[in-house]
């Protein structure tokens, strides 16, 4: 794992100074709200629905158990003793008190870590494959370039201002486990006459105008994958529209040039770009590449696993995946208990997830997009051991991939942006499915669900989406059917009229039955879709 | 009638308008009729309330109650988590919001 070097520590400890003399200043009335909110905001913290909200960067999901325990420090301390892992890989408080905002972060800074950037219209947390590192089908590991990223954009002064937010995800396996191409840009570390290089696909997102980024180049070498990044990044700065918010983000600036104009322009600024040297030296990108050193494996390590236990093997087969080196194993730890609050965990469930990942996973953890936790490197033999303890703490869910494995934004429980509540959804339809023999017949059906336009739960890339809106002050609930935001990447297609909370609940078992009655052998929720399309299903919505 | 809300500059915690002081309980609010943005005015330069503004509300047997359903959340804390609301002991305390 990257630990941080000099610079890393006075840029964060300048930060916190900064932060907390304007926290002092704002207290004692030496500014008003719309000059502090700015400020605040640079800093993660938000005033939502209830109080403020902390969001805490997570660098491309990863973190070490000295770092997961001091989130769940923070949330018995300053909080209300738990937190909420989100769909950028992050951590988000929900009852945090401004008094109490400089004091967290320089908690944070003490493990390396901060809030910066995790809001505003800069380049926020660079997201990533939560198995990088281990997983069996990656090419090489795509964490020391979003750390070079990462690094690149901190800061970074002519991007700290840009028209929009701006979200980067860098991957390195065929597998989309970072819904890389709905991200502005979509970075895809790829092998051609074996060497490699980075393939760019710059312009997609979800919120209210969703669109799948194409692709702009093919292949970057990678030492030249900063410069070129810095040139998409200055057409789009430059370009841009900054008169209206909801046509400010790079997609429509793409989609309105046309991805062959933009790539032409890029292009001209990338020939001037590479030459300004900002490329690292390879020594520089070698210090970096050396701190995401696979861990010391044994590849002798026994690979047989003793699934006597049938609950335990159960969770095998559904929550650990494969690792690259043999005798090893990824687990997947699932946030959603049937009923629960999908991506909520308490601070004794952190420090459980922190001590195993420091007893059986090398010290590392990870924070996933579909808002589960990742250990990366565990030895197949004491898989049993961690589910035992997972088990007893209420974490070992096995239901990874399946309908209750529910991607849902706080929403209107919590979000002052939001228009309908998505948490109460999750609940009633993760309850509807409870059984777990039907989820594991229904096989892959990634459910995502967002309370507002804003698209924080993912709702486009669900294979089946819901969208909370507002109707005339009463919640209603929009089905979407067909998205994925995986390497088979679509945008889901709304059905038609919406439901109220119940109906919703009732109209996606309709699908769903529909789904076992059309499918063939080996389909997928989406592929039959994909085959059928969306007559049969609205036949068995609306009648 | 009309209330007056806003969070409290240090916890962040929604208040209401009482029409001499701000309290953390809906049932408390005043109807501040036309007079929400003079209050308003004064109390936010003061310092007593962060990021106020005025909503619509009704009077119901157990006190006034807002309008619209986020400001209804907002009143007693997040539906899903009943613990967490100001009401914590009463399983009724939240079947006004929705």
């Amino acid at each position: 794992m990257y630990k941080y070097d000099e610079y890393d520590h006075a840029m964060v400890a300048a930060r916190v100074a900064e932060f907390s003399d304007q926290v002092k200043r704002r207290l004692a009335g030496e500014i008003t709200e719309d000059q502090f909110k700015p400020l605040r905001l640079m800093n993660g913290l938000y005033l939502q629905l209830h109080a403020y909200m902390l969001r805490v960067a997570v660098p491309y999901g990863t973190l070490d158990s000295r770092q997961m325990r001091m989130l769940a420090h923070i949330a018995r301390k300053y909080d209300r003793d738990y937190g909420h892992f989100t769909t950028r890989q992050n951590i988000q408080y929900n009852w945090i008190k401004l008094e109490d905002a400089p004091a967290i972060l320089e908690d944070l800074a003490s493990v390396e870590m901060h809030a910066i950037q995790t809001s505003g219209n800069c380049i926020r947390n660079i997201s990533s494959d939560q198995w990088a590192g281990a997983a069996a089908d990656e090419i090489t590991d795509p964490r020391p370039w979003a750390e070079l990223l990462r690094q690149w954009s901190s800061f970074h002064p002519e991007f700290s201002y840009l028209p929009r937010k701006f979200k980067i995800a860098v991957i390195a396996a065929a597998e989309d486990r970072a819904a890389m191409r709905l991200h502005d840009i979509g970075i895809q570390i790829i092998e051609k006459d074996g060497v490699h290089g980075a393939a760019f696909y710059v312009g997609g997102g979800m919120g209210r105008t969703p669109m799948i980024a194409p692709l702009i180049k093919d292949f970057v070498p990678l030492e030249d994958m900063l410069s070129y990044t810095e040139a998409c990044l200055r057409v789009y700065n430059r370009y841009g529209r900054r008169d209206n918010i909801y046509k400010a983000r790079i997609k429509i600036l793409i989609h309105e040039l046309g991805a062959d104009e933009y790539r032409r322009q890029v292009e001209e600024e990338w020939a001037h770009v590479k030459s300004l040297g900002i490329d690292p030296p390879k020594a520089e990108f070698d210090r970096i590449a050396k701190q995401f050193a696979l861990p010391a494996l044994d590849a002798s390590a026994p690979d047989a696993i003793d699934r006597s236990d049938p609950d335990f093997a159960v969770w095998v087969d559904q929550n650990v995946a494969a690792h690259k080196v043999p005798g090893h194993a990824i687990v997947n730890i699932s946030l959603k208990p049937v009923g629960g609050i999908p991506g909520d965990a308490g601070s004794a469930q952190i420090d459980l997830m922190a001590d195993l990942a420091e007893k059986y996973s090398h010290d590392e953890l990870r924070v996933t997009h579909a808002q589960n936790i990742v250990l990366p490197h565990v030895r197949k033999a004491d898989l049993y051991a961690i589910w035992q303890e997972l088990d007893a703490a209420g974490l070992a869910t096995p239901n990874l991939d399946l309908i209750s494995d529910i991607i849902a934004c706080p929403g209107l429980d919590y979000c002052s942006l939001a228009n309908a509540r998505s948490i109460p959804v999750a609940q009633k339809i993760a309850t509807r499915f409870s059984d777990l023999g039907r989820q594991k017949e229904l096989g892959e059906l990634k459910l995502k669900i967002s309370g507002c336009i804003n698209a924080c739960g993912h709702h486009h890339a669900g294979h089946i989406g819901i969208l909370g809106v507002d109707r005339k002050g009463t919640e209603n609930y929009q089905l979407l059917l067909g998205g994925s935001g995986a390497e088979d990447v679509s945008l889901g297609t709304i059905t038609g009229p919406g439901f109220d909370e119940d109906g919703i609940v009732d109209a996606i078992e309709r699908v769903t039955d529909k789904y076992l009655a059309e499918r063939t052998e080996g389909e997928r929720f989406v592929d039959t879709f994909r085959r059928v399309g969306m007559a049969p299903f609205k036949e068995a919505i609306y009648g | 009638m009309k209330l007056l809300t806003g969070n409290d500059l240090k916890t962040g915690f929604v208040t209401w308008w009482t029409g001499t002081d701000w309290s953390l309980h809906i049932e408390d609010a005043a109807d501040v009729g036309e007079a929400g943005e003079a209050i308003l005015a004064v109390e936010e330069a003061a310092r007593r309330v962060n990021a106020p503004y005025i909503i619509a509300g009704e009077q119901t047997a157990d006190g006034p109650r807002p309008a619209h359903i986020k400001d209804r959340i907002r009143a007693l804390g997040p539906t899903v988590r009943p613990d967490l609301t100001l009401k914590p002991a009463d399983p009724a305390a939240g079947d006004w919001v929705i």
